[in-house]
């Protein structure tokens, strides 16, 4: 996703300038995707050369040029919302690609790194929950958005620390000398594997 | 609010060790564990399943004596206690809240409430004083003359907690208390043990829901027996919202 479609998506509920734009975007976002000014106007600036939004009339007393969808930008976002979102498209996770690596590293305690992680993402879990209970009990005009976006995080989080359980309990079952052994393209490693094999199960703790 | 006996910790979990057996067939369920748990705060208790994560709150609860090292609760060493200061002790100041089984089917949840503090001496008629005063603080009170069967699950377990911290009950420990709820109920239930806390009670909550720990104010791990990691104390609302905002 881009601005374009958090602007156009903004714009199908009526005409707004620059600045509202970019408040209204932070609001219903729960402020987890802070906008400059100069952002906004670029991407109305673009958008109206792509005949997506248009100029209503001239500027205000301030300044200030409300903008509105064109029949094809309104067509553009019936079109946005009812797309899925494209997976293969985001970035590489950190965490995967570090425990991909940490699990056919000689050296590494890949337990220490599951725990470690775990501890800090229970952590932010902990401080998602308390900012839910605190969001319940104030409502007002942008609650449900900041809702929204909170239990997504909290279920984001709460996937990560069942996955590392499950990836601490998937090492567990390993014996060390299976995960020594992953390290193919390593001959050091090679070399090693079979008096891994007969090494103590305790190898990995 | 339930009334503050001691200035110090609730629970002190001291070097605490527990082994099952001796010789070839000994099993340690917990190894040289220290915790404290303090006034208005709630810990959590993680760990794979074997972790050791009952063994602690049994000792704690004093349902089971450690094999080395001091579980002290309310400042009274549990070690020093025969089987009826023990059982004493559990009734006055620790509440129990299990996944299931956690009320009598043919007693109202008034008189489930109210039953450790008649079990102590007290009245009928106060006893169910302070058990109607314990449903009022978690709003329960319609359920005062319902018997479990009449209640939801969900249900039954709020009446759990405001059993667990009737009279003077300062503890509350609580092993898999949503276990048998949907996540919607549990997060209730969490909440009342939440707010309990909040008001002055101190918890330990043993749960494998990460969702679940992350209501408590820290969250200890438990492998093999051991503590193996601790979250540390949570910042404040406030700071997070103005962290977050």
């Amino acid at each position: 996703m881009s601005v374009k479609q958090g602007l156009l998506a903004l714009l199908a509920e009526e005409p707004m300038y620059g600045a509202r734009l970019r408040s209204e975007f932070e609001a219903r976002t729960g402020g987890t995707w802070p906008l400059n000014v100069g952002q906004v106007y670029t991407t109305l600036a673009r958008l109206e050369r792509d005949g997506l939004v248009e100029p209503v009339g001239g500027s205000d007393d301030e300044g200030r040029i409300a903008y509105r969808l064109t029949e094809a930008g309104r067509s553009e976002i019936e079109s946005w919302w009812l797309t899925p979102v494209d997976r293969d498209s985001t970035p590489r996770d950190e965490l995967v690609i570090k425990l991909a690596l940490a699990v056919t590293s000689p050296g590494v305690d890949v337990q220490r790194v599951v725990q470690t992680q775990r501890t800090a993402t229970l952590k932010h879990l902990r401080d998602l929950t308390r900012l839910k209970s605190r969001a319940s009990d104030e409502p007002d005009a942008h609650d449900l958005a900041w809702l929204l976006v909170l239990e997504n995080l909290l279920f984001a989080a709460e996937a990560e620390v069942r996955w590392l359980d499950h990836v601490e309990s998937t090492l567990g079952r390993m014996p060390s000398a299976a995960l020594r052994g992953a390290r193919a393209a390593d001959p050091v490693a090679e070399d090693d594997a079979p008096r891994a094999a007969t090494a103590s199960k305790g190898g990995r703790s | 609010m339930s009334a503050a006996v001691t200035t110090g910790p609730v629970l002190v979990l001291d070097d605490v060790s527990r082994v099952h057996g001796e010789g070839e067939t000994e099993v340690v369920a917990l190894s040289h564990a220290s915790l404290t748990v303090a006034r208005g705060e709630l810990v959590a208790v993680m760990g794979p399943s074997g972790s050791g994560k009952s063994s602690l709150l049994n000792l704690a609860g004093g349902l089971d004596r450690a094999t080395s090292g001091r579980v002290v609760v309310e400042g009274v060493d549990v070690s020093s206690l025969d089987a009826k200061g023990l059982a004493a002790l559990r009734r006055r100041s620790i509440g129990f809240v299990f996944q299931d089984l956690n009320l009598i089917p043919s007693l109202t949840a008034a008189e489930n409430i109210g039953l450790p503090l008649e079990l102590d001496g007290w009245s009928v008629r106060r006893a169910r004083s302070q058990a109607l005063d314990a449903l009022d603080r978690l709003k329960l009170r319609e359920l005062a003359d319902r018997y479990p069967d009449q209640m939801s699950g969900g249900q039954q377990q709020r009446v759990a907690i405001a059993r667990a911290l009737v009279g003077e009950r300062t503890l509350v420990l609580a092993d898999e208390p949503t276990g048998a709820l949907d996540s919607h109920t549990g997060e209730g239930v969490l909440k009342i043990l939440r707010q309990r806390c909040d008001a002055g009670a101190a918890g330990l909550l043993v749960t494998h829901e990460a969702r679940h720990a992350a209501w408590a104010d820290r969250v200890v791990f438990l492998r093999d027996g051991i503590i193996v990691d601790e979250t540390g104390a949570a910042a404040t609302a406030d700071s997070l919202l103005a962290e977050a905002r």
